[in-house]
């Protein structure tokens, strides 16, 4: 049977983890359609339909989808879930919001944040903050499916042409809406799918110290993210926080500046290319982890970095 | 107003697990057990809305065998005021916990649910989420700030973007995230005190919920290790590093 993918996306442009989770898909058996659910979302339904390996974009235009409320997305999901045999999506906090719904909807189990297929039935995800991979067998008739981006090779969008399938909204439920959102402006790439990553924690002091990754994040055109300690003490915004509970990112190169290296926030970096440390405890666990490290004070190495690259 | 509040017992954050030798689960033999960080976390929300007098009555419950009575023990010693165990010896999983617990609001009628995000073992994510299906109630997941209103409550959300507000109808479902507040400690007198208040215990396989797994854990593997690198002396050993060993920029 066929798979179906729920796209993400902001309404103008699909998240990269789409492509990724598309790329997963490929490993199932059968066609593979993408739902785009959305509002004014043409330019994205237009690119959905050029991913390599999609045989049908189902699109669907309406004031109920404009952020992907958990109830909406649910409704309309369950709508059509029957055709299929694996719906996917990204396991972002947008998928982890409405995808469960969808599994109790249908009295199915859901299988997290998955980095690896076995089989059409068989799956492997991490548990307790990845130090342990569970291979899990689904008994359910229908798999749903959130997919860790970075564990996947995104699906390339070249000039395919799938079929574009305009289907009917369904309901809109009442009991919640939204009111508004602060969104985290950046002209950066984005943390989960940037190349370079520079992380910053509670030893940057402040918010202001931040500037110092920021020189250096110019230089190598990377994302900046952050340890739970420096979003907690209010340095950075909470969509920065690499780890366990908050994103996770496998760039080529990770630089760690001013943190421990706690397993929580390991469990979101450690998948990285080539890692870099830099904290002035020469027994921070961080160093176990990575390739090179500079044991010294960062506000004196990172002026100095920022010149040399 | 009436607030229930589920709390799971898991592994203590601390603890560096290991896989047990027939690569069949994670070895729990004297692992140190501890309410889930999330759940504490709910637990205050909870304890927080009452102390605001919006909230007349909390109820914290724990789904699985009899030593949860301990991490039940530990949210009534931080304020909440009465405890149910939901008792069963089986694995249970999100699926099976929704179902359970849209039992217990069924019998208990809260107007509001809270639960912790992700429970730290299985790192599943769901459970909220398939209560608040189950119940076609509206949910508040990954919550930062909760506000209260009458017939409402506005919750702010951690997405990846940043933070979305959303209002719900009550009752509701609100997961928590870690931003929502900081959990205090429980005080020797409220552990005393804790002991005394009221703890039901209801076996599960009473109350003809079937809790099945649909998922089969075939093996559980550690994964690969990450070896340390080595340590560079200056910033310009490191530069050179990446541009010529690692060629990463
Ligand atoms: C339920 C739960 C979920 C969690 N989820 C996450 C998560 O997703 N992500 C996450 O990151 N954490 C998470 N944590 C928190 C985690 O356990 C650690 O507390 C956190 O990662 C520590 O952050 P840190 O390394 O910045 O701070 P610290 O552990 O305080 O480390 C600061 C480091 O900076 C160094 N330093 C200080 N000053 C300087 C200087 N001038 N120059 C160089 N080095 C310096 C110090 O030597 C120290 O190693 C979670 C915890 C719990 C309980
Ligand atoms: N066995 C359980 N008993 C009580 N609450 C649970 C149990 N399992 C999960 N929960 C609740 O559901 C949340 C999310 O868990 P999970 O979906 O497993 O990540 C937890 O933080 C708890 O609030």
């Amino acid at each position: 049977m066929n798979t179906l993918v729920i796209a993400e996306h902001d309404n103008s442009q699909l998240k990269p983890a789409t492509l990724n989770t598309v790329g997963a898909a490929t490993k199932l058996d059968g066609e593979i359609h993408i739902l785009v659910a959305g509002e004014n979302c043409d330019t994205v339904i237009q690119s959905a339909a050029k991913i390599t390996g999609i045989t049908k974009v189902l699109a669907v235009d309406s004031e109920n989808y404009t952020h992907a409320l958990a109830e909406n997305m649910a409704l309309l999901v369950t709508e059509i879930a029957d055709n299929y045999s694996h719906i996917l999506t990204p396991a972002t906090t947008t998928g982890k919001n409405f995808m469960p719904r969808i599994a109790a909807l249908l009295d199915v189990a859901q299988i997290s944040d998955i980095t690896g297929i076995e089989s059409i039935d068989t799956f492997i995800r991490p548990v307790y903050a990845g130090n342990a991979l569970a291979t899990v067998k689904s008994s359910d008739s229908i798999k749903l499916i959130t997919v860790r981006g970075t564990a996947f090779e995104p699906a390339i969008t070249d000039n395919n042409n799938a079929e574009i399938q305009t289907i009917e909204s369904g309901d809109n439920f009442a009991q919640s809406q939204f009111e508004s959102h602060q969104l985290t402006l950046s002209e950066r790439p984005e943390l989960t799918s940037a190349q370079v990553v520079i992380s910053g924690g509670r030893g940057m002091g402040n918010g202001e110290n931040f500037a110092l990754l920021e020189a250096i994040a110019d230089k190598l055109n990377g994302a900046i993210g952050a340890s739970r300690a420096a979003v907690d003490a209010g340095y950075v915004p909470n969509d920065y926080q690499v780890g366990q509970t908050g994103k996770i990112v496998a760039p080529d190169l990770y630089i760690a500046v001013g943190i421990s290296g706690a397993i929580q926030h390991l469990a979101g970096m450690k998948e990285s290319k080539v890692i870099v440390a830099i904290n002035k405890d020469e027994d921070a666990p961080i160093f176990q982890v990575a390739d090179y490290g500079l044991v010294a004070d960062l506000f004196d190495v990172l002026p100095e970095l920022t010149e040399l690259l | 107003m009436k607030i229930l509040v589920a709390v799971k017992r898991v592994v203590d954050y601390n603890v560096k697990i290991r896989v047990n030798a027939d690569n069949s689960a994670v070895d729990l033999a004297n692992v140190k057990m501890s309410i889930n960080p999330f759940d504490e976390i709910a637990v205050e929300e909870a304890i927080r809305i009452k102390e605001a007098n919006k909230a007349d009555e909390i109820i914290v419950v724990s789904i699985g065998p009899k030593e949860n009575q301990e991490t039940i023990r530990s949210a009534l010693a931080l304020g909440a005021d009465r405890g149910l165990l939901m008792q069963t010896d089986e694995e249970t999983q999100p699926l099976a916990v929704a179902k359970i617990l849209k039992y217990v609001v069924e019998a208990e009628s809260p107007d509001l649910v809270i639960l912790g995000k992700q429970a730290i073992d299985d790192d599943s994510n769901q459970t909220g989420q398939m209560l608040s299906a189950l119940m076609n109630w509206p949910q508040g997941t990954f919550a930062s700030k909760i506000d209260l209103m009458d017939n409402e409550v506005n919750v702010t959300r951690e997405i990846d973007g940043g933070l979305e507000t959303i209002r719900l109808k009550l009752p509701a479902v609100i997961t928590t995230d870690l931003r929502l507040n900081e959990p205090r400690y429980a005080k020797l007198p409220n552990i005393m005190k804790a002991k005394k208040k009221p703890l039901d215990i209801q076996q599960v396989s009473e109350t003809g919920i079937d809790i099945k797994p649909r998922l089969t854990t075939i093996k559980v593997t550690e994964p690969a290790q990450r070896s340390a690198g080595i340590k560079v002396s200056s910033v310009t050993e490191l530069v050179e590093k990446l541009r010529n060993e690692a060629k990463v920029i």
